[in-house]
């Protein structure tokens, strides 16, 4: 039977692919930002995963808006990184897991979650930068499975269907038959906004609240609709509801092994966090 | 009868909505096409046969010949999307930032380590 051994989540800013590409992690704008990953990848040392079920958004350069999944499962046997617009070196592609996918999107549906599956996807930097921060030898030592959220295109899901999407995640992993680790990561957020006369909108306190709630209370985002979350993280900072599949994949008691807050990178509040299910 | 919420209710904020997917259709579309560099470049080459090429209306046309962010939002143009348009003239998010909220970048910059204390 396959296990959720924990869960990572943090934020995804491009500009960190340009910082990575530059060498630029010990540099004091960046160094407070990079320096919250060590400790995850001590972690991801010791529980060994297997897989990585990678939930984020697309930033258009998968789904265009002809077409707009709300949930989208990738089915690839590999995944691939491409130009997202801005000249940024690629990184080499990711191997998936097919049946795994395939076993995924079966039990979701059966489960009430009626996800669109996807044989073919690029993946953008939501998924390739997580993936570098944990593994910065980029030889990535697992396979994936793309969970794909849209956080771009009103409606959005509301906090409290991706908690439940979460729940079913794990309920379709641990009915995998294989014995393999599993991390499930969840990117994005935490509060920014670019666009708009709000542009560069930070909302420290209610980060930090959100953060405390991954640990202690995984359901409090539940109680505000996407628009109140947008109003309170700005309208990128809403792409926690990444961060909300990832936790709802975790039993409601979890242990927080690490975490770090960062303001600001780009126009970003970053913050990361590695959480176990408590013993 | 209630009062209807207001369709945008967060202030300095346009919500993502499908109007506005309808109404930017064209312009996110011609966005989009950025990711490739060859389509970059042949904008760069020709910018009104690239917009023509997309289908913008004038408003669309005016808000990219004026490289102003808020009035391609106002035209329907999507923050990610847009992103990949401010990439070609090598224009960060702070940069975009600080052309909406009038600011220069510098203050722009101290507005978001404010935010840190």
């Amino acid at each position: 039977m396959a296990r959720i051994v924990g869960a990572i989540t943090t934020s995804h800013v491009p500009a960190i692919g340009g910082a990575i590409a530059k060498g630029l992690q010990q540099d004091p704008y960046w160094k407070p930002f990079f320096d919250g990953f060590p400790p995850a990848r001590d972690w991801l040392a010791k529980v060994k995963p297997e897989i990585v079920v990678m939930v984020y958004n697309d930033h258009g350069l998968n789904f265009f808006l002809d077409k707009m999944p709300t949930f989208a499962i990738g089915a690839a046997g590999e995944y691939r990184n491409a130009d997202e617009g801005w000249g940024i070196p690629t990184v080499k592609p990711f191997r998936g897991d097919p049946e795994l996918s395939w076993h995924i999107i079966e039990k979701l549906v059966e489960d009430e979650f009626d996800v669109v599956s996807c044989q073919e996807m690029v993946v953008d930097h939501a998924f390739t930068l997580p993936m570098a921060l944990c593994w910065p030898d980029q030889n990535w030592p697992v396979r994936t499975v793309p969970v794909v959220v849209n956080t771009v295109q009103a409606p959005l899901p509301s906090a409290a269907r991706c908690y439940k999407l979460g729940n079913a995640l794990a309920r379709a992993i641990a009915s995998w038959p294989k014995d393999e680790r599993v991390v499930v990561m969840g990117t994005g957020g935490l509060s920014h906004q670019l666009d708009g006369e709000r542009a560069g909108f930070i909302n420290k306190e209610f980060d930090l609240k959100f953060m405390d709630s991954m640990v202690n209370d995984p359901a409090w985002a539940t109680k505000y609709s996407t628009v109140e979350l947008v109003e309170l993280s700005g309208t990128q900072g809403v792409e926690l509801l990444n961060w909300m599949v990832a936790r709802g994949t975790l039993p409601e008691k979890v242990k927080k092994q690490h975490s770090n807050y960062h303001i600001p990178i780009s126009n970003t509040a970053t913050g990361m966090m590695v959480l176990e299910p408590a013993a | 009868m209630p009062n209807a919420k207001p369709r945008q209710p967060v202030p300095g904020t346009t919500i993502f909505d499908g109007e506005q997917a309808r109404k930017g259709y064209a312009l996110n579309k011609m966005c989009y096409s950025f990711n490739d560099a060859a389509n970059r470049a042949a904008f760069v080459a020709n910018e009104d046969a690239y917009c023509a090429k997309y289908g913008l209306n004038a408003q669309q046309r005016e808000a990219i010949r004026n490289r102003n962010v808020l009035q391609l939002i106002e035209a329907g143009g999507n923050a990610y999307y847009l992103a990949k348009f401010a990439g070609i003239f090598g224009l960060d998010m702070q940069d975009i930032g600080a052309q909406q909220t009038g600011m220069t970048k510098d203050e722009f910059k101290a507005k978001l380590l404010a935010a840190a204390r």
